[in-house]
């Protein structure tokens, strides 16, 4: 609507200050002033005023851009000129050219803030008024008699659990998680090659039950995923486990409440579940593939549903995967790992790092297959009571890393097909050459778990190297 | 209740592409593309002298490894020179 000549004052009933001021308007009413009253929530306030405008659905306090009540706004020729927000009668008296106004009243009270501004309403109302930003996803109506939920179920859009509808109210409002526009392309996604937006994170990370607080670390996510040595592709159509293994690492693990504690790898914590099932479903939605189409896992594995925790930093006797990564201290990054896992390891006895330094190793030695070397890869969770008898060694990460290669080098007569009486194995004919399992840059350590326990896990991965798949670590972008 | 939700995927044309017209019979060659896969060398040598048992031409590619997509200039050789392809999966 068309707000008439003169002046239009937003309103709310529920409004303290609008309630105590109400004599004041009535005086400008009285005084032959062309005022419109706009009430929020009542239409029957101001009491005893001809005319108030009924806004209780917001569209003229959104258009206007009211951000509290009462607000004062000139119009003229149909269109709002400048305001006052809030009582101040010298305000009130020069705005309207009015003396002596309503002088029984205090000098001045604060504005209430607008109904418009309430939790979750300014995306209720960007969506249906406009406004908010330009979404360029193609809407989806569902028919009248249709279920949102089986409607997606029904599309091949959800990893088999139900995901939350991302209507344009939600996705407006993850979108406010980042600064970034958007329509602005965070990477191409394997194997359909399909460009993936901000946009498009938004959507998916609604659909997995993500808050807004956590798209920087799902953007630098996806960044990784993106990231040619990674190689998505390929993590996606092997017929191998693999699934992305997301470690967040820096101050916006603590800022968004992440979990490196107790059950940092199991259910419980909505940041840790909920970014590495949209990290999951951006590779299903906008990546292409699915299970049983491009995704050819033999068997498949859990940390395809979801697999995202942080280091736990705050008591680390070692420097974090971030840091060994070569990201600056104080900086937030993501690490993304091609594995799948934990498997775990138990060692209650062993009181020297040597001991247990033999013990992760034994089970390092089955990472892909006993024989396997070289193109093998690694990622050990290492428990707060393991690190500590490393630690307290002065055994930091690196050196943990040489001792464990070291124990993992054996002759190439144990590696060759037939050794052990295992066919499998390698075909080239033995030299008795020493060969390590790991390289170095395939083999990384996190802190993370509870205070109690003496096991950690290992989360073994794809094919290393440039065959396969690198770990790749961004830099989370915190605006 | 949600009425209108916004597409999570990348909005690629529906996905009714057309079949390629079925081969009449099998006179042309026929690639035999090995993907690096343990023991597809041995599946496809096997399909190769079957072929050609029965007098139809197979020609051979080999992908440099099966964890990665073919190189471009490998996708154009087949797709060129092949008028169906028999690909070896998996192990």
């Amino acid at each position: 609507m068309t707000l008439p000549e003169g002046y239009a004052i937003f309103v709310s009933r529920d409004c303290e200050t609008c309630r105590e001021v109400e004599p004041a308007f009535r005086q400008l009413v009285d005084g032959g002033i062309a005022v419109t009253f706009v009430s929020q929530d009542d239409p029957g306030f101001p009491a005893e005023v001809t005319g108030v405008v009924d806004d209780r659905e917001l569209a003229l306090s959104w258009r206007l851009d009211v951000e509290a009540t009462p607000t004062a706004v000139r119009i003229k020729d149909g269109e709002p000129g400048d305001r006052v927000v809030g009582w101040r009668r010298s305000e009130w008296e020069e705005f309207f050219g009015f003396d002596n106004l309503a002088p029984e009243l205090p000098e001045y009270r604060p504005g209430c803030g607008s109904l418009t501004l309430l939790p979750g309403v300014p995306e209720t109302l960007a969506a249906k008024y406009g406004g908010g930003p330009a979404l360029g996803s193609r809407r989806i109506e569902l028919g009248a008699s249709e279920d949102e939920h089986e409607a997606m179920f029904a599309r091949g859009w959800t990893d088999g659990l139900p995901v939350i509808p991302p209507s344009q109210e939600r996705v407006i409002r993850m979108l406010a998680g980042t600064e970034r526009s958007p329509d602005k392309m965070v990477g191409v996604l394997p194997p359909d090659y399909q460009e993936c937006t901000v946009e498009k994170v938004a959507v998916n990370a609604v659909m997995a039950g993500c808050l807004p607080e956590y798209m920087p670390v799902l953007l630098a996510a996806v960044e990784s995923l993106a990231a040619e040595p990674f190689n998505a592709h390929g993590v996606a159509a092997t017929t191998w486990y693999s699934g992305p293994v997301i470690v967040v690492n820096g101050p916006v693990a603590t800022r968004i409440r992440m979990n490196a504690e107790h059950n940092a790898f199991g259910p419980g914590n909505r940041a840790n579940a909920s970014i590495g099932r949209a990290l999951n479903l951006i590779v299903r939605n906008i990546g292409g593939s699915r299970p049983g189409e491009v995704d050819r896992s033999t068997q498949g594995h859990p940390t395809k549903y979801t697999m995202a925790f942080p280091e736990r930093e705050h008591d680390s006797p070692w420097s974090s995967l971030a840091t060994e990564r070569g990201v600056p201290e104080g900086k937030s990054a993501v690490t993304l790992f091609a594995g799948q896992g934990p498997t775990p390891i138990s060692d209650q006895k062993s009181r020297s790092p040597e001991s247990l330094a033999l013990s992760l190793a034994a089970g390092l030695r089955v990472v892909w297959h006993p024989k396997a070397v070289g193109r093998v890869a690694a990622l050990v969770a290492v428990a707060p009571e393991h690190a500590r008898i490393f630690a307290g060694a002065g055994w930091d990460k690196e050196r943990l890393r040489k001792e464990i290669i070291d124990l993992l080098t054996f002759p190439d007569t144990e590696i060759v097909a037939g050794a052990g009486g295992i066919e499998d194995g390698s075909s080239r004919p033995p030299t008795g050459a020493l060969v390590p399992k790991f390289k170095p840059e395939n083999l990384w350590f996190v802190h993370v778990g509870g205070g109690a326990g003496a096991s950690s896990g290992i989360i073994s991965g794809w094919v290393a190297g440039p065959k396969g798949s690198a770990m790749v670590t961004t830099i989370v972008d915190e605006h | 209740m949600v009425r209108t939700i916004l597409d999570p995927t990348s909005e690629l044309a529906p996905g009714h592409r057309p079949a390629a017209p079925r081969l009449r019979d099998l006179d042309g060659l026929i690639g035999l593309v090995d993907i690096s896969k343990p023991r597809g060398d041995v599946f496809l040598d096997r399909f190769y002298s079957l072929m050609s048992g029965r007098g139809l031409q197979g020609l051979r590619f080999t992908k440099p490894t099966h964890t990665r997509p073919a190189p471009p200039d490998l996708r154009h050789e087949i797709s060129t020179q092949s008028m169906a392809v028999i690909q070896a999966l998996a192990d």
